[in-house]
């Protein structure tokens, strides 16, 4: 029972790491580039639930949606204004600049009067809810399952349906996919790239905005929750960066190892031992479990 | 504008150009010497904090600005030379010998890491010093019998052989003279064989092996000679700042360190100092302007954030060459004046090269 009960609550993170970093792949399989704002983006779809729910008052459905919607546009505009001008700079640069937008996103919110520096509560209407299975008549040694941890692992396996469908059967996932194997090729076939990567920026702060809303109930809406970005990267490299399904099988792995070595492992391990995986997997299998493996053009 | 008229091939390699390097160069030596006695206390500690964040800045420079390969974790080796420079200092060891072994140590970690880093590119290479970063980051919090763990360790003076740097200014003297050592190892290396092949491997991969360049070996010196400098600026920090904990060496002094060199100006020397006087002076600038601002603003949290972002953006999208290139720009106006023409540093527009084939 305690390995069940490990493993679900491994899945449930792993789910989140997994949808993370899902839009890291997805903005680097379309422009080459990778993004650090990831998390932040993540941190921002939370905190754009959380106005919709307690301060402007609208219903559950109502705000998950106009979060998401919001964040979409975001990812666009953001993708207009500053990732767009030094398209074609060394990759290093883009780097850096997300590097700076994760800063000053998290600089803004935490500038917010009384809100910013707080943390807060996601008002869902599954909060606290619990299933127990099993176990004896006083319910010892039941298999206690969180509703949230439920919610996060189907909504992911329902995102993922919903991705695969839009790029196998969808004109736009089908011209995603056709400009992420060869720009210019796509180009010459008459798909507009640039508007592309746009939609794909705007994809990617979605599925952000999704994980964070996901991730709200189970922690806590506060400015610093960006930094489990950073444990999506461990989670794309270990599915091989270019990799739509290796993204969330990656996020399994991290989330179940690092779920299952915080309860063998000495303390300490729990918060490593993603990095440890994902050191393994570079000198092990440098182009991860999904990879193709990749030759440089002179 | 100067021209110079090249009579030798010994002028390509010289380190001072023409008589205007000399002079400036020389002024600069003798008003860092004369500092103490004409700027105050506060200021003084300020500027050892600059020349420290220099020697590391010339390290990761080296790594990132000459070879080309980003490391995500510098932190991690600033950790080691501090933790090192902490322990042995506190068993008594002279402050040379200490310092040496923590520069020999952070370089090890650096091969150690450098070797994965033969195998993987680009972002992947990030990713794996990024990891290494955290794992360190978190051995520094573990290992409490030899790091204090997160309760933290003191560091005392700087002790050698009877004397103690006890003062300000003589622990100044000690930075000072070690970050013109370091600066000029780093440039004397740059005009060898060696700097060569860096930036050959910097430029393009694929043609500095075909010019005979032993990649994994120069990479791994690379990474080598950047954690010992991290090391070296992480002693003289443990003894500036007397008080080490983990989160001084966690993930956000990487991206400081990493911040530094880019808005320095990546591929200079000057740049690597440019930086660490910007990383320095902000917060001191932004502690200055705060009163006027009003109190919704200038008592935030995170203003400091949004203003290092911002500015960062602002660098990337505009000034790519960073503070130096900046600092370029200015001086040939002046030298072309009335003559500057506003393309003359502009951007070749390219293509983006994709890393696949299919």
């Amino acid at each position: 029972m305690q390995v069940f009960q490990l493993l679900i609550s491994g899945i449930s993170q792993g789910c989140i790491y997994g949808l993370i970093a899902l839009g890291f792949v997805l903005i680097y399989k379309a422009t080459e580039t990778v993004s650090f704002a990831q998390g932040e983006l993540m941190m921002l779809g939370a905190f754009g639930g959380l106005a919709c729910m307690t301060f402007l008052g609208f219903p559950f459905w109502l705000a998950v949606i106009s979060a998401i919607g919001a964040m979409a546009v975001f990812g666009v505009l953001l993708e207009r204004v500053v990732i767009r001008p030094i398209l074609g700079q060394p990759a290093f640069s883009i780097v850096m600049l997300t590097i700076g937008i994760g800063y000053v996103a998290r600089g803004l919110i935490t500038m917010i009067p009384n809100i910013g520096t707080e943390t807060h509560t996601l008002p869902v209407p599954y909060k606290d809810m619990i299933w127990k299975l099993g176990g004896d008549a006083n319910g010892i040694g039941a298999l206690v399952i969180n509703i949230e941890q439920v919610v996060v692992i189907a909504s992911t396996a329902m995102l993922c349906v919903l991705l695969f469908a839009m790029f196998r059967y969808s004109k736009l996932g089908i011209a995603m996919q056709a400009s992420s194997q060869n720009q210019l090729a796509a180009y010459y076939m008459g798909i507009p790239v640039k508007r592309l990567n746009g939609l794909v920026w705007g994809l990617a702060a979605a599925v952000a905005a999704i994980a964070g809303l996901l991730l709200a109930p189970i922690t806590f809406v506060h400015a610093n929750m960006g930094f489990i970005g950073l444990k999506a990267f461990p989670a794309a490299v270990v599915g091989g960066f270019g990799s739509l399904p290796g993204a969330i099988v990656g996020g399994l792995i991290i989330g179940i190892v690092e779920s299952l070595s915080g309860f063998y492992l000495p303390d300490g391990f729990k918060d490593t031992a993603a990095y440890i995986v994902v050191l393994v997997m570079l000198m092990v299998k440098p182009n991860g479990l999904f990879g193709e493996k990749l030759r440089k053009k002179v | 504008m100067r021209f110079i008229f090249k009579t030798d091939y010994g002028q390509d390699i010289k380190l001072a150009k023409h008589g205007g390097h000399v002079f400036w160069y020389s002024l600069l030596c003798a008003a860092l010497v004369l500092a103490p006695w004409l700027v105050s206390e506060y200021l003084l500690a300020q500027l050892t904090f600059i020349l420290i964040y220099g020697i590391v800045g010339v390290g990761l420079m080296l790594l990132a600005g000459f070879t080309g390969q980003f490391s995500i974790g510098h932190a991690a080796f600033f950790g080691v030379g501090a933790y090192t420079q902490a322990v042995l200092t506190g068993m008594g060891w002279p402050f040379p010998l200490a310092l040496a072994a923590g520069a020999a140590l952070s370089a090890t970690v650096g091969v150690v890491v450098g070797l994965p880093a033969l195998r993987v590119k680009g972002i992947y290479l990030g990713i794996a010093t990024l990891s290494f970063g955290f794992i360190v980051e978190e051995v520094f919090a573990r290992w409490e019998s030899v790091t204090g763990g997160n309760a933290g360790k003191t560091v005392g003076q700087i002790k050698m052989f009877g004397w103690t740097a006890d003062t300000g200014a003589s622990f100044y003297f000690v930075c000072l003279v070690i970050t013109v050592l370091a600066t000029l190892a780093v440039v004397n290396l740059l005009r060898s064989h060696t700097g060569r092949a860096f930036v050959a491997i910097r430029d393009s991969e694929i043609s500095a092996q075909s010019m005979g360049i032993h990649l994994a070996y120069y990479k791994t010196m690379s990474f080598a000679i950047s954690a010992a400098l991290a090391g070296i600026g992480g002693a003289l920090y443990a003894h500036q700042i007397r008080f080490l904990s983990p989160d001084q060496f966690n993930i956000i002094q990487s991206i400081d360190l990493l911040l530094m060199v880019v808005i320095g100006g990546l591929g200079s020397i000057h740049g690597a100092f440019l930086g660490a006087i910007f990383l320095i002076g902000l917060p001191q600038a932004i502690s200055a302007v705060k009163d006027f601002l009003p109190d919704a603003i200038g008592q935030a949290p995170g203003l400091k954030a949004v203003i290092y972002g911002a500015v960062l953006i602002a660098f990337v999208l505009f000034e790519p060459l960073g503070l130096y290139g900046r600092w370029l720009k200015i001086r040939t106006w002046f030298q072309l004046f009335p003559f500057y023409r506003k393309g003359l540093f502009k951007r070749q527009k390219s293509f983006q090269k994709s890393d696949r084939l299919k």
